[in-house]
């Protein structure tokens, strides 16, 4: 019998390796699979009755042989769980679903069709087909991708590089883990076709270190991806692209693309200034895309499907799908891919449940530690790029982080610049030295220190015009959003936060 | 703490380099498979890093430096790391880490007298749906308790 057992990370962190190794021993065939993203559900076994794959939840060692007897009480289809039902799925289309290392599999379920078609075309046609698709950085700055391809295309030397930026770094966020774990022949497939647009024959993929299973994944599926010519001479044809995994070192800062760059480079991971442009002198001083996973994991749909199916999703500017990740004090967490568009409360509410202690939710944290807090007040604001920019926020890589009405907002608040001060790559003072100011302040403030508080907004003001990158930047949009949304809890005598 | 590895030995050093010199960029690699090596980028490797990759020692210090996960000597025998970002945090991670650190009477980056665990900060391992998070020993663990964590590095 077969049966899937994921090996995402989140599945093993939940004892999947125990309940795989079980059911090997008791003579299944074990398919360890990537996760659906429903991460509650993990480790959620699937088992195929009929021609479905039935799904079991939070699978232990001890329900294998009723699984196997099929006398346990399954979940259903697991396509039919409404969590899973409710999405439109073109990234994650096979997360979850094939075997991460299988290429036959992968091929079966529309892997390299994008790519098959994308080799017969003009390097312009390539580009073109991203800039019309409508897709937008999924790093965080939603910079459309056509048109980074198009400055590197056009740029003259010698040698271009892709670089997949998979530093994801922030709280909440797991996407780019999860495809790397359950798809990565689709990122591999996305780098590919980036090369083919550009012209570019080499890629690297900047992974965490935070991510072992991540980088096991990734380095077996890059070695059975040159054994089969998806890199090397790809697909037999003229066109070279071969491809490396790097490991970061610890640094949050690195996943700011300059500061990459000199990371991978083997320098500090210093932010640099731009211009130039890393898409004229990047990594080595050459032209290189550097685009997050999400981003170039959605290229290969873009060509298998073209590029105005891709488009008819979304709403305005934002087009497409988002695999949002939904996270923190949450009922339902895990990976939603949903058109852009969707209100936030119904994500938080409908989609999420609400929070897993079943308490009022009081703020969601949305995009990362540079990301602001919203209240429920905020809760009709669709989830897309300009939306949330005129709501006095930004999507980022779209995690969503849940908080019920025990957080502290204070606390918060005084996380994201302690956070900025231990991350700080230190070029800019407003960011090096404002961070631990802002700790300071905010810990005058918690003692009952109300005229710290106005010394706090020009702080976050000097920190928004002063610095040169986004951790300096934004740190002040979840401290100032907690501050104006909560800002009972910064008046009174309290408990310093730590 | 004391380093229980291995001394490093210098025809090592020079392997670990050699195999990496034909990469673009070595530096990080070199410095990942030193740590994986002895646990730690030894201080004696320094001066054979600094003069393969032709730069200064000062130069190599402040890259080993700018960088979390390098250490200068090895860790405890186990190594625990626990989520502290925001997601985790939400489903108590700061009680959480007070309880771990004051279970085993260490505080953060310190390392027990018996050189039996090294407890360290990390900013999100990507497993924010089921926090809090935290790593042992490079393996990956969701929704934990302070006591089931002790547990597993009290051997
Ligand atoms: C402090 C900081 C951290 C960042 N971290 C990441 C990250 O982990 N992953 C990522 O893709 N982009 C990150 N970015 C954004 C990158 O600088 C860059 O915009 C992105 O990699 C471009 O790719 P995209 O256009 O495909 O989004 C970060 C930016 C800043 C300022
Ligand atoms: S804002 Fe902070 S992290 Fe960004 S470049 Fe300046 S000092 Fe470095
Ligand atoms: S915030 Fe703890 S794992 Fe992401």
């Amino acid at each position: 019998m077969k049966v899937w057992v994921p090996r995402d990370a989140a599945a093993k962190a939940l004892g999947a390796d125990a309940v795989a190794d079980a059911f090997k021993a008791a003579g299944a065939e074990v398919v360890r699979n990537g996760s659906r993203g429903m991460i509650w559900l993990e480790p959620l076994v699937e088992v195929e009755r009929d021609g479905v794959r039935v799904g079991y939840g939070n699978a232990t060692v001890e329900d294998v042989a009723a699984i196997l007897e099929g006398s346990a009480e399954t979940l259903g289809p697991v396509e039919e769980i409404p969590f899973f039902a409710k999405q439109n799925r073109l990234t994650f289309q096979r997360c979850g679903v094939i075997d991460p290392l299988s290429l036959e599999d992968y091929e079966a379920h529309g892997g390299l069709a994008g790519l098959r078609r994308a080799i017969d075309m003009e390097a312009a046609d390539i580009v073109a087909e991203v800039t019309e698709s409508g897709l937008r950085g999924r790093g965080g700055a939603g910079f459309p991708t056509g048109i980074k391809w198009e400055t590197v295309r056009k740029a003259d030397a010698p040698q271009k590089y892709i670089v997949c930026n998979a530093d994801e770094g922030d709280s909440g966020t797991f996407a780019d883990r999860m495809i790397m774990e359950g798809d990565p022949f689709c990122l591999i497939e996305g780098m590919v076709i980036a090369g083919l647009g550009v012209g570019a024959t080499k890629g690297y993929i900047y992974l965490r270190s935070e991510y072992p299973d991540a980088i096991e994944v990734m380095n077996a599926a890059i070695e059975i991806a040159r054994q089969n010519n998806v890199l090397g001479r790809v697909l037999q044809s003229s066109h070279e692209f071969d491809l490396e995994v790097r490991v970061g070192a610890g640094a949050y800062v690195c996943g700011e693309e300059t500061s990459l760059l000199n990371s991978l480079e083997g320098k500090r991971g210093i932010v640099r200034a731009k211009p130039p442009l890393p898409a004229l002198e990047g990594f080595l001083g050459r032209p290189t895309v550097v685009n997050n996973v999400i981003s170039l994991a959605t290229v290969p749909v873009i060509f298998e499907k073209g590029a105005a199916h891709y488009a008819s999703f979304g709403l305005g500017r934002s087009k497409g799908t988002m695999p949002i990740q939904i996270a923190g004090n949450v009922k339902y967490g895990g990976l939603f891919e949903t058109a852009f568009g969707m209100p936030l409360g119904e994500l938080v509410n409908d989609i999420a449940g609400g929070t897993i202690t079943g308490r009022p939710v009081k703020a969601v944290q949305v995009g990362g530690p540079l990301g602001a807090y919203f209240a429920p007040e905020k809760f009709d604001t669709p989830f897309a790029y300009e939306p949330f920019d005129g709501a006095g926020g930004l999507i980022g890589h779209a995690g969503v982080v849940l908080f019920d009405d025990s957080a502290d907002m204070l606390g918060m608040a005084r996380f994201a610049m302690e956070f900025c001060a231990v991350e700080s790559c230190g070029k800019c003072t407003p960011c090096r030295i404002g961070a631990v100011r802002g700790v300071e302040t905010i810990d005058r403030i918690g003692r009952g220190d109300a005229s710290a508080i106005p010394l706090l907004v020009d702080l976050c003001e000097t920190m928004k015009d002063g610095s040169l990158c986004a951790l300096g930047g934004f740190t002040p949009y979840p401290v100032m959003s907690a501050l104006e949304q909560f800002p009972e809890e910064f008046t009174g005598v309290r408990e310093a936060a730590e | 703490m004391t380093a229980t590895a291995a001394p490093p030995d210098s025809a090592e050093i020079a392997a670990i380099i050699l195999k990496n010199m034909p990469l673009e960029g070595p530096l990080l690699p070199i410095l990942h498979d030193m740590q994986a090596n002895f646990g730690c980028v030894p201080d004696a490797a320094r001066p054979q890093i600094a003069d393969a990759l032709n730069i200064t020692e000062a130069e190599l210090h402040g890259v080993i430096s700018f960088y979390h996960d390098f250490r200068r000597e090895p860790a405890g025998k186990h190594v625990l790391k626990i989520c502290r970002a925001e997601a985790c945090q939400a489903m108590g991670a700061n009680d959480l880490s007070d309880k771990v650190l004051e279970l085993l009477g260490l505080d953060w980056h310190g390392t027990s007298s018996d050189g039996r665990v090294t407890v360290e900060p990390v900013y999100c391992l990507g497993l924010c749906a089921c926090g809090p998070a935290a790593m042992v020993n490079g393996k990956v663990r969701g929704r934990v308790s302070a006591d089931a964590l002790v547990q597993e590095v009290s051997a």
